[in-house]
Protein backbone atom coordinates (compact mmCIF):
# COMPACT_ATOMS: atom_id res chain seq x y z
CA UNK A 1 0.00 0.00 0.00
CA UNK A 2 1.64 3.54 -1.13
CA UNK A 3 1.19 5.84 1.83
CA UNK A 4 0.74 9.68 0.83
CA UNK A 5 3.52 11.90 2.42
CA UNK A 6 3.49 15.65 3.72
CA UNK A 7 6.68 16.92 3.89
CA UNK A 8 7.27 21.02 4.81
CA UNK A 9 10.73 22.04 2.96
CA UNK A 10 13.14 24.32 4.73
CA UNK A 11 15.02 25.03 1.21
CA UNK A 12 14.51 24.55 -2.58
CA UNK A 13 17.66 22.49 -2.65
CA UNK A 14 15.45 20.35 0.08
CA UNK A 15 12.56 20.52 -2.05
CA UNK A 16 14.16 19.35 -5.23
CA UNK A 17 15.51 16.86 -3.17
CA UNK A 18 12.05 15.41 -2.19
CA UNK A 19 10.82 15.60 -5.55
CA UNK A 20 13.93 13.73 -6.86
CA UNK A 21 13.01 11.14 -4.44
CA UNK A 22 9.37 10.91 -5.31
CA UNK A 23 10.33 9.86 -8.67
CA UNK A 24 7.20 11.89 -10.63
CA UNK A 25 4.92 10.66 -7.81
CA UNK A 26 5.57 14.20 -5.81
CA UNK A 27 3.57 17.23 -5.62
CA UNK A 28 4.44 20.76 -4.95
CA UNK A 29 1.85 22.44 -2.57
CA UNK A 30 1.77 26.00 -2.96
CA UNK A 31 -1.78 27.41 -2.21
CA UNK A 32 -2.86 24.02 -2.84
CA UNK A 33 -6.14 25.97 -4.38
CA UNK A 34 -5.77 23.49 -7.72
CA UNK A 35 -4.08 20.71 -6.31
CA UNK A 36 -6.50 20.18 -2.97
CA UNK A 37 -9.47 20.05 -5.45
CA UNK A 38 -7.90 17.81 -7.92
CA UNK A 39 -6.78 15.40 -5.00
CA UNK A 40 -10.30 15.49 -3.93
CA UNK A 41 -11.59 14.76 -7.35
CA UNK A 42 -9.03 11.74 -7.68
CA UNK A 43 -7.54 13.44 -10.49
CA UNK A 44 -4.75 13.39 -8.79
CA UNK A 45 -3.04 11.38 -5.93
CA UNK A 46 0.24 12.28 -5.04
CA UNK A 47 2.80 10.09 -3.00
CA UNK A 48 4.24 12.64 -1.85
CA UNK A 49 3.20 16.75 -1.11
CA UNK A 50 6.13 19.29 -0.53
CA UNK A 51 4.67 22.70 0.66
CA UNK A 52 7.13 24.95 0.14
CA UNK A 53 5.65 27.98 1.88
CA UNK A 54 8.65 27.89 4.47
CA UNK A 55 10.98 28.48 1.88
CA UNK A 56 11.44 32.52 2.45
CA UNK A 57 12.35 32.88 -1.11
CA UNK A 58 9.91 31.55 -2.44
CA UNK A 59 7.16 33.23 -0.41
CA UNK A 60 8.85 36.83 -0.81
CA UNK A 61 8.61 39.33 -3.88
CA UNK A 62 12.76 41.25 -3.86
CA UNK A 63 13.12 44.29 -6.09
CA UNK A 64 16.74 44.71 -7.73
CA UNK A 65 17.49 47.34 -10.14
CA UNK A 66 14.09 47.55 -11.37
CA UNK A 67 13.02 44.05 -11.41
CA UNK A 68 10.73 42.24 -9.85
CA UNK A 69 10.88 38.61 -8.54
CA UNK A 70 8.15 37.24 -7.26
CA UNK A 71 8.49 34.00 -5.30
CA UNK A 72 6.56 30.95 -7.36
CA UNK A 73 4.23 30.64 -3.97
CA UNK A 74 3.44 34.16 -2.41
CA UNK A 75 0.04 34.49 -2.19
CA UNK A 76 -2.02 36.55 -4.86
CA UNK A 77 -3.12 38.97 -2.28
CA UNK A 78 0.14 39.27 -0.87
CA UNK A 79 1.02 40.93 -4.19
CA UNK A 80 -1.79 42.51 -4.44
CA UNK A 81 -0.54 44.81 -1.16
CA UNK A 82 2.72 45.11 -2.52
CA UNK A 83 2.37 48.73 -4.09
CA UNK A 84 5.77 49.46 -5.76
CA UNK A 85 4.71 46.06 -7.68
CA UNK A 86 1.42 47.02 -7.85
CA UNK A 87 2.38 50.37 -9.72
CA UNK A 88 4.80 48.99 -11.90
CA UNK A 89 2.68 46.15 -13.57
CA UNK A 90 -0.90 46.34 -12.78
CA UNK A 91 -1.46 44.65 -15.70
CA UNK A 92 0.12 41.67 -14.07
CA UNK A 93 -1.24 41.88 -10.34
CA UNK A 94 -4.68 42.77 -11.45
CA UNK A 95 -4.62 39.19 -13.33
CA UNK A 96 -3.18 37.77 -10.26
CA UNK A 97 -5.91 39.68 -8.09
CA UNK A 98 -8.52 38.02 -10.13
CA UNK A 99 -8.02 34.30 -9.54
CA UNK A 100 -10.73 33.24 -7.77
CA UNK A 101 -12.78 34.55 -4.24
CA UNK A 102 -11.10 36.82 -1.91
CA UNK A 103 -10.50 33.71 0.56
CA UNK A 104 -8.61 31.67 -2.89
CA UNK A 105 -6.95 34.59 -3.03
CA UNK A 106 -5.65 33.95 -0.31
CA UNK A 107 -3.79 31.60 -1.06
CA UNK A 108 -3.22 31.22 -4.28
CA UNK A 109 0.06 31.84 -6.02
CA UNK A 110 1.26 32.77 -9.73
CA UNK A 111 3.43 29.81 -9.69
CA UNK A 112 0.50 27.54 -9.14
CA UNK A 113 -1.09 29.35 -11.95
CA UNK A 114 1.33 28.84 -14.35
CA UNK A 115 2.46 24.91 -13.03
CA UNK A 116 -1.15 23.97 -13.27
CA UNK A 117 -1.07 25.05 -16.85
CA UNK A 118 -4.87 25.66 -17.63
CA UNK A 119 -4.67 27.36 -20.95
CA UNK A 120 -7.38 29.79 -18.97
CA UNK A 121 -5.05 30.48 -16.37
CA UNK A 122 -5.44 34.39 -15.74
CA UNK A 123 -1.71 35.25 -14.70
CA UNK A 124 -0.37 33.75 -17.31
CA UNK A 125 -1.25 35.94 -20.87
CA UNK A 126 -0.39 39.33 -18.21
CA UNK A 127 3.15 37.46 -17.48
CA UNK A 128 3.32 36.69 -21.24
CA UNK A 129 3.02 40.38 -22.07
CA UNK A 130 5.38 41.42 -19.55
CA UNK A 131 8.08 39.02 -20.85
CA UNK A 132 8.73 36.94 -17.36
CA UNK A 133 10.90 34.70 -17.01
CA UNK A 134 10.74 31.37 -15.06
CA UNK A 135 13.52 30.80 -12.57
CA UNK A 136 13.56 26.99 -12.25
CA UNK A 137 15.87 24.33 -10.03
CA UNK A 138 16.16 20.83 -10.44
CA UNK A 139 18.70 17.94 -9.70
CA UNK A 140 21.10 18.92 -12.46
CA UNK A 141 21.07 22.81 -11.20
CA UNK A 142 19.12 25.70 -12.05
CA UNK A 143 17.68 27.30 -15.46
CA UNK A 144 15.91 30.15 -16.70
CA UNK A 145 12.57 29.25 -18.86
CA UNK A 146 10.61 32.37 -20.58
CA UNK A 147 7.24 31.73 -19.76
CA UNK A 148 6.07 31.20 -22.79
CA UNK A 149 7.63 28.22 -23.38
CA UNK A 150 6.92 27.01 -20.32
CA UNK A 151 3.73 25.38 -20.12
CA UNK A 152 3.80 22.89 -23.46
CA UNK A 153 -0.33 21.55 -23.29
CA UNK A 154 -3.34 21.67 -20.92
CA UNK A 155 -1.82 20.06 -18.10
CA UNK A 156 1.60 20.06 -18.89
CA UNK A 157 4.72 21.73 -18.31
CA UNK A 158 8.64 21.91 -19.20
CA UNK A 159 9.26 20.66 -16.11
CA UNK A 160 11.85 17.46 -15.54
CA UNK A 161 11.13 15.20 -12.70
CA UNK A 162 12.58 17.29 -9.85
CA UNK A 163 12.57 20.27 -11.01
CA UNK A 164 10.20 23.19 -9.21
CA UNK A 165 9.42 26.73 -9.92
CA UNK A 166 11.57 28.88 -7.32
CA UNK A 167 10.49 32.31 -8.83
CA UNK A 168 9.51 34.65 -11.71
CA UNK A 169 11.44 37.41 -12.88
CA UNK A 170 9.44 40.43 -14.01
CA UNK A 171 12.22 42.94 -16.35
CA UNK A 172 13.12 46.90 -15.44
CA UNK A 173 10.70 48.70 -16.87
CA UNK A 174 11.86 51.36 -19.11
CA UNK A 175 10.00 54.88 -18.54
CA UNK A 176 6.85 55.43 -19.84
CA UNK A 177 5.94 51.28 -19.51
CA UNK A 178 2.49 49.82 -17.71
CA UNK A 179 0.31 46.97 -18.70
CA UNK A 180 -3.37 45.43 -17.90
CA UNK A 181 -5.18 42.03 -18.21
CA UNK A 182 -8.89 41.53 -19.24
CA UNK A 183 -11.06 38.68 -19.22
CA UNK A 184 -13.98 37.79 -20.28
CA UNK A 185 -16.71 35.69 -17.84
CA UNK A 186 -19.89 34.82 -18.15
CA UNK A 187 -20.80 35.65 -14.61
CA UNK A 188 -19.12 38.84 -12.89
CA UNK A 189 -16.74 37.03 -10.59
CA UNK A 190 -15.65 33.15 -9.62
CA UNK A 191 -15.39 31.99 -13.01
CA UNK A 192 -12.92 30.57 -15.61
CA UNK A 193 -11.40 33.01 -18.76
CA UNK A 194 -13.50 32.43 -21.99
CA UNK A 195 -10.92 34.59 -23.59
CA UNK A 196 -7.68 36.62 -21.44
CA UNK A 197 -5.70 39.01 -22.89
CA UNK A 198 -2.42 40.61 -22.02
CA UNK A 199 -0.79 43.60 -23.09
CA UNK A 200 2.24 45.51 -22.08
CA UNK A 201 3.31 49.11 -23.76
CA UNK A 202 6.00 51.02 -23.72
CA UNK A 203 5.42 54.97 -25.16
CA UNK A 204 7.52 57.61 -26.61
CA UNK A 205 5.47 60.82 -26.50
CA UNK A 206 2.60 59.31 -28.17
CA UNK A 207 3.85 56.59 -30.57
CA UNK A 208 4.27 53.05 -29.34
CA UNK A 209 7.98 52.22 -28.59
CA UNK A 210 7.89 48.47 -27.71
CA UNK A 211 4.61 46.14 -26.95
CA UNK A 212 4.00 42.42 -26.19
CA UNK A 213 0.92 40.74 -25.92
CA UNK A 214 -0.22 37.19 -24.30
CA UNK A 215 -3.32 35.67 -25.15
CA UNK A 216 -5.08 32.94 -23.04
CA UNK A 217 -7.98 30.27 -23.42
CA UNK A 218 -8.48 29.99 -26.86
CA UNK A 219 -5.75 27.22 -27.81
CA UNK A 220 -4.28 24.84 -25.54
CA UNK A 221 -1.20 27.20 -24.58
CA UNK A 222 -1.32 30.73 -23.25
CA UNK A 223 0.01 32.79 -26.16
CA UNK A 224 2.45 35.45 -27.39
CA UNK A 225 0.90 36.96 -30.06
CA UNK A 226 4.09 38.80 -31.85
CA UNK A 227 2.09 40.01 -35.01
CA UNK A 228 -0.46 41.99 -32.43
CA UNK A 229 2.50 43.52 -31.22
CA UNK A 230 3.91 44.45 -34.55
CA UNK A 231 0.68 45.91 -35.58
CA UNK A 232 0.96 48.04 -32.40
CA UNK A 233 4.37 49.29 -32.34
CA UNK A 234 5.28 52.36 -34.29
CA UNK A 235 1.84 53.06 -34.05
CA UNK A 236 -0.53 55.98 -32.17
CA UNK A 237 -3.12 53.41 -31.16
CA UNK A 238 -5.10 55.03 -34.06
CA UNK A 239 -8.17 52.77 -35.04
CA UNK A 240 -6.32 51.14 -37.91
CA UNK A 241 -3.73 49.53 -35.86
CA UNK A 242 -6.01 48.51 -32.71
CA UNK A 243 -7.93 47.04 -35.99
CA UNK A 244 -4.59 45.12 -37.34
CA UNK A 245 -3.43 44.09 -33.85
CA UNK A 246 -7.08 42.57 -32.90
CA UNK A 247 -7.31 41.18 -36.58
CA UNK A 248 -3.65 39.01 -35.06
CA UNK A 249 -4.87 38.11 -32.40
CA UNK A 250 -8.28 36.64 -33.91
CA UNK A 251 -5.95 34.81 -36.45
CA UNK A 252 -3.90 33.47 -33.72
CA UNK A 253 -6.74 31.64 -31.76
CA UNK A 254 -7.54 27.80 -31.62
CA UNK A 255 -9.85 27.65 -29.38
CA UNK A 256 -12.80 24.96 -27.99
CA UNK A 257 -16.46 24.98 -28.64
CA UNK A 258 -17.82 24.79 -25.10
CA UNK A 259 -21.04 25.66 -23.55
CA UNK A 260 -19.36 29.02 -22.45
CA UNK A 261 -18.40 29.63 -25.39
CA UNK A 262 -17.99 29.01 -29.08
CA UNK A 263 -15.27 29.28 -31.55
CA UNK A 264 -16.91 32.38 -33.30
CA UNK A 265 -17.29 34.04 -30.34
CA UNK A 266 -13.78 33.63 -28.35
CA UNK A 267 -12.14 34.17 -31.54
CA UNK A 268 -14.00 37.60 -32.26
CA UNK A 269 -13.37 38.68 -27.73
CA UNK A 270 -10.25 38.14 -28.46
CA UNK A 271 -9.66 40.80 -30.90
CA UNK A 272 -12.34 43.20 -28.51
CA UNK A 273 -10.18 42.23 -25.77
CA UNK A 274 -7.20 43.36 -27.13
CA UNK A 275 -8.26 46.80 -28.11
CA UNK A 276 -9.71 47.42 -24.79
CA UNK A 277 -6.63 46.63 -22.52
CA UNK A 278 -4.04 48.02 -25.24
CA UNK A 279 -5.99 51.37 -24.16
CA UNK A 280 -5.84 50.98 -20.68
CA UNK A 281 -2.19 50.30 -21.18
CA UNK A 282 -1.93 53.15 -22.14
CA UNK A 283 -4.29 55.18 -19.68
CA UNK A 284 -2.13 54.23 -17.39
CA UNK A 285 1.22 55.15 -18.53
CA UNK A 286 -0.70 58.76 -18.60
CA UNK A 287 -1.43 58.27 -15.37
CA UNK A 288 -5.15 57.57 -15.72
CA UNK A 289 -6.35 54.54 -12.86
CA UNK A 290 -8.14 52.01 -13.70
CA UNK A 291 -9.25 49.30 -10.56
CA UNK A 292 -10.49 46.12 -10.20
CA UNK A 293 -13.94 45.51 -7.80
CA UNK A 294 -12.12 44.32 -4.74
CA UNK A 295 -11.15 47.02 -1.71
CA UNK A 296 -7.72 48.40 -2.35
CA UNK B 1 -0.70 4.88 8.18
CA UNK B 2 1.61 7.03 10.42
CA UNK B 3 -0.18 10.39 11.89
CA UNK B 4 1.14 13.21 11.85
CA UNK B 5 1.60 15.37 15.56
CA UNK B 6 0.56 19.03 14.86
CA UNK B 7 1.33 22.13 17.27
CA UNK B 8 -0.85 25.17 16.35
CA UNK B 9 -2.98 28.35 17.83
CA UNK B 10 -6.58 27.76 17.40
CA UNK B 11 -8.38 31.12 18.75
CA UNK B 12 -5.78 31.96 20.64
CA UNK B 13 -5.56 28.85 23.10
CA UNK B 14 -2.50 26.20 21.89
CA UNK B 15 -3.60 22.94 20.13
CA UNK B 16 -2.40 19.83 18.83
CA UNK B 17 -3.64 17.27 17.12
CA UNK B 18 -2.83 14.28 14.87
CA UNK B 19 -3.48 13.79 11.05
CA UNK B 20 -3.11 12.44 8.16
CA UNK B 21 -0.68 13.74 5.56
CA UNK B 22 -4.29 14.27 3.22
CA UNK B 23 -6.30 14.83 5.69
CA UNK B 24 -7.87 18.85 4.94
CA UNK B 25 -7.87 21.77 8.03
CA UNK B 26 -11.33 21.51 8.00
CA UNK B 27 -12.05 18.16 8.54
CA UNK B 28 -9.16 18.35 11.59
CA UNK B 29 -11.49 21.01 12.90
CA UNK B 30 -14.83 19.51 12.77
CA UNK B 31 -14.00 15.80 13.18
CA UNK B 32 -10.90 15.84 15.24
CA UNK B 33 -11.81 19.01 17.69
CA UNK B 34 -15.50 19.01 17.33
CA UNK B 35 -15.09 22.72 16.10
CA UNK B 36 -17.95 22.20 13.93
CA UNK B 37 -18.78 25.89 13.29
CA UNK B 38 -17.12 25.68 10.27
CA UNK B 39 -19.29 24.34 7.53
CA UNK B 40 -18.15 22.44 4.84
CA UNK B 41 -20.67 23.13 1.66
CA UNK B 42 -18.39 22.34 -1.09
CA UNK B 43 -15.71 20.99 -0.03
CA UNK B 44 -13.65 22.37 -3.38
CA UNK B 45 -13.03 26.76 -2.46
CA UNK B 46 -16.18 27.55 -4.57
CA UNK B 47 -18.90 28.23 -1.17
CA UNK B 48 -17.28 29.91 1.45
CA UNK B 49 -18.69 28.02 4.20
CA UNK B 50 -15.47 26.87 5.48
CA UNK B 51 -13.78 29.88 5.98
CA UNK B 52 -11.50 30.45 8.39
CA UNK B 53 -8.53 32.54 9.25
CA UNK B 54 -4.83 31.41 8.78
CA UNK B 55 -1.92 33.72 10.25
CA UNK B 56 -4.26 37.22 9.46
CA UNK B 57 -5.61 35.72 6.09
CA UNK B 58 -9.15 35.04 5.10
CA UNK B 59 -8.49 31.36 3.76
CA UNK B 60 -11.23 28.40 2.87
CA UNK B 61 -10.26 25.67 5.12
CA UNK B 62 -11.08 22.92 3.23
CA UNK B 63 -8.42 24.14 0.28
CA UNK B 64 -5.45 23.90 3.72
CA UNK B 65 -4.08 21.03 4.62
CA UNK B 66 -3.96 19.94 8.28
CA UNK B 67 -0.72 19.63 8.65
CA UNK B 68 0.11 22.75 7.21
CA UNK B 69 -1.65 24.47 10.41
CA UNK B 70 1.68 23.31 12.41
CA UNK B 71 3.03 27.15 13.86
CA UNK B 72 0.22 28.59 12.69
CA UNK B 73 -2.48 31.03 14.20
CA UNK B 74 -6.05 29.87 13.05
CA UNK B 75 -9.27 31.76 14.23
CA UNK B 76 -12.43 29.90 13.50
CA UNK B 77 -15.91 31.21 14.20
CA UNK B 78 -16.01 29.77 17.85
CA UNK B 79 -13.77 32.49 18.57
CA UNK B 80 -15.90 35.31 17.55
CA UNK B 81 -18.25 35.99 20.13
CA UNK B 82 -16.46 37.02 23.78
CA UNK B 83 -18.52 34.18 25.74
CA UNK B 84 -22.23 35.44 25.67
CA UNK B 85 -21.48 38.90 23.93
CA UNK B 86 -22.01 38.64 20.31
CA UNK B 87 -19.37 40.46 17.74
CA UNK B 88 -21.05 43.38 16.23
CA UNK B 89 -21.54 41.64 12.84
CA UNK B 90 -23.21 38.51 14.39
CA UNK B 91 -25.66 40.86 16.39
CA UNK B 92 -26.20 42.18 13.36
CA UNK B 93 -27.20 39.30 11.23
CA UNK B 94 -29.35 37.94 13.95
CA UNK B 95 -31.38 41.70 14.04
CA UNK B 96 -31.69 42.04 10.51
CA UNK B 97 -32.10 38.32 9.53
CA UNK B 98 -29.11 38.31 7.52
CA UNK B 99 -29.65 34.29 7.66
CA UNK B 100 -32.17 31.61 7.30
CA UNK B 101 -31.02 27.88 7.17
CA UNK B 102 -27.73 29.03 9.27
CA UNK B 103 -24.98 27.12 6.86
CA UNK B 104 -23.16 29.87 5.17
CA UNK B 105 -23.51 32.48 8.03
CA UNK B 106 -20.01 31.27 10.17
CA UNK B 107 -18.33 31.94 6.97
CA UNK B 108 -20.00 35.20 5.91
CA UNK B 109 -19.05 36.17 9.33
CA UNK B 110 -15.69 35.50 8.89
CA UNK B 111 -15.28 37.06 5.91
CA UNK B 112 -17.00 40.01 6.71
CA UNK B 113 -14.66 40.85 9.98
CA UNK B 114 -11.96 39.81 7.64
CA UNK B 115 -13.41 42.86 5.70
CA UNK B 116 -13.47 45.40 8.25
CA UNK B 117 -11.00 45.08 9.85
CA UNK B 118 -8.78 45.68 6.82
CA UNK B 119 -11.25 48.24 4.98
CA UNK B 120 -13.52 49.76 7.67
CA UNK B 121 -15.28 51.78 4.97
CA UNK B 122 -16.18 49.52 2.09
CA UNK B 123 -19.09 50.83 -0.95
CA UNK B 124 -21.54 48.19 -1.39
CA UNK B 125 -19.88 47.06 -4.49
CA UNK B 126 -16.88 46.63 -2.68
CA UNK B 127 -18.66 44.33 -0.05
CA UNK B 128 -20.59 42.03 -2.59
CA UNK B 129 -17.06 41.36 -4.66
CA UNK B 130 -15.24 40.55 -0.97
CA UNK B 131 -17.75 37.93 -0.60
CA UNK B 132 -18.65 37.01 -3.66
CA UNK B 133 -16.84 33.67 -2.49
CA UNK B 134 -19.47 33.00 0.13
CA UNK B 135 -22.56 31.62 -1.47
CA UNK B 136 -25.87 31.73 -0.03
CA UNK B 137 -28.86 29.24 -0.73
CA UNK B 138 -31.34 31.05 1.23
CA UNK B 139 -31.19 35.31 1.44
CA UNK B 140 -30.87 36.60 -1.55
CA UNK B 141 -27.75 38.25 -0.46
CA UNK B 142 -29.59 41.48 0.21
CA UNK B 143 -29.85 41.53 4.09
CA UNK B 144 -26.05 40.27 4.47
CA UNK B 145 -24.35 43.22 2.30
CA UNK B 146 -26.68 45.61 4.26
CA UNK B 147 -26.00 44.21 7.77
CA UNK B 148 -21.83 44.09 6.76
CA UNK B 149 -22.37 47.93 5.77
CA UNK B 150 -24.91 49.14 8.58
CA UNK B 151 -21.74 47.64 11.25
CA UNK B 152 -19.51 49.24 9.07
CA UNK B 153 -21.03 52.51 9.91
CA UNK B 154 -21.76 51.91 13.42
CA UNK B 155 -18.13 50.66 13.82
CA UNK B 156 -16.47 53.57 12.19
CA UNK B 157 -18.71 55.93 14.29
CA UNK B 158 -17.99 54.14 17.68
CA UNK B 159 -14.20 54.61 16.36
CA UNK B 160 -14.41 58.03 16.16
C1 LIG C 1 -12.95 28.59 -6.16
C2 LIG C 1 -11.80 28.68 -7.11
C3 LIG C 1 -11.76 29.69 -8.06
C4 LIG C 1 -10.70 29.78 -8.95
N1 LIG C 1 -10.69 30.80 -9.86
C5 LIG C 1 -9.66 30.93 -10.71
C6 LIG C 1 -9.63 32.01 -11.63
O1 LIG C 1 -10.51 32.87 -11.64
N2 LIG C 1 -8.59 32.09 -12.50
C7 LIG C 1 -7.58 31.17 -12.50
O2 LIG C 1 -6.66 31.30 -13.29
N3 LIG C 1 -7.59 30.13 -11.64
C8 LIG C 1 -8.60 29.99 -10.75
N4 LIG C 1 -8.61 28.95 -9.86
C9 LIG C 1 -7.55 27.94 -9.90
C10 LIG C 1 -6.39 28.18 -8.90
O3 LIG C 1 -6.82 28.93 -7.80
C11 LIG C 1 -5.22 28.91 -9.55
O4 LIG C 1 -4.74 28.19 -10.65
C12 LIG C 1 -4.08 29.20 -8.56
O5 LIG C 1 -3.24 30.19 -9.06
C13 LIG C 1 -3.25 27.98 -8.22
O6 LIG C 1 -2.24 28.37 -7.33
P1 LIG C 1 -1.90 27.55 -6.03
O7 LIG C 1 -0.77 28.24 -5.37
O8 LIG C 1 -3.10 27.32 -5.21
O9 LIG C 1 -1.42 26.18 -6.69
P2 LIG C 1 -1.36 24.65 -6.16
O10 LIG C 1 -2.72 24.12 -6.09
O11 LIG C 1 -0.55 24.64 -4.89
O12 LIG C 1 -0.52 24.04 -7.31
C14 LIG C 1 -1.06 23.88 -8.62
C15 LIG C 1 -0.24 22.86 -9.40
O13 LIG C 1 1.06 23.36 -9.70
C16 LIG C 1 2.07 22.61 -9.05
N5 LIG C 1 2.99 23.60 -8.48
C17 LIG C 1 2.63 24.65 -7.69
N6 LIG C 1 3.70 25.42 -7.42
C18 LIG C 1 4.76 24.84 -8.05
C19 LIG C 1 6.15 25.18 -8.14
N7 LIG C 1 6.65 26.25 -7.52
N8 LIG C 1 6.95 24.37 -8.87
C20 LIG C 1 6.44 23.27 -9.50
N9 LIG C 1 5.13 22.91 -9.44
C21 LIG C 1 4.31 23.69 -8.73
C22 LIG C 1 1.36 21.79 -7.99
O14 LIG C 1 2.03 20.59 -7.70
C23 LIG C 1 0.01 21.58 -8.63
O15 LIG C 1 0.06 20.52 -9.54
C24 LIG C 1 -9.65 28.83 -8.92
C25 LIG C 1 -9.68 27.81 -7.95
C26 LIG C 1 -10.73 27.73 -7.05
C27 LIG C 1 -10.73 26.65 -6.01
S1 LIG D 1 -16.50 23.91 1.87
FE1 LIG D 1 -14.74 25.09 1.61
S2 LIG D 1 -15.36 26.49 0.11
FE2 LIG D 1 -17.09 25.20 0.24
S1 LIG E 1 -28.84 31.12 5.16
FE1 LIG E 1 -29.08 29.23 4.19
S2 LIG E 1 -27.36 29.20 2.86
FE2 LIG E 1 -27.30 31.17 3.62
Amino acid sequence: MSEIQYQSAKTVKEAVKYMQAAKGKGYILAGGTDLLVQMKSGARSPGVIVDVKKIPEMVTVTEKNGSFTIGAATPAAVLGENKKLRKTWPGVIEACNLIGSTQVQGRASAGGNLCNASPAADSVPALVAAGCIVNVAGPTGKRKIPVEEFCTGPGKTSLKTGEIVVSLTLPKRPKNSSDAYLRLIPRTEMDIAVVGVGVSLTMKGDTVADARVGLGAVAPTVLLVKDAAKALIGSKLDDAALDAAAAACSAACNPINDKRGTIKYRTKIAGVLLKRSAMIARDRINGIEHRGHRPV
Amino acid sequence: MAKIHVNTTINGAPTEFLCDANQTLLDVLRDNLGLTGSKEGCGSGDCGACSVMVNGRLVCSCLVLAPEAQGMKIETIEGMAEGDKLHPLQKKFVEMAALQCGICTPGFLIASKALLEKYPNPTEDEVRYWLAGNLCRCTGYDKIVTAVLDVAAEMRESAR
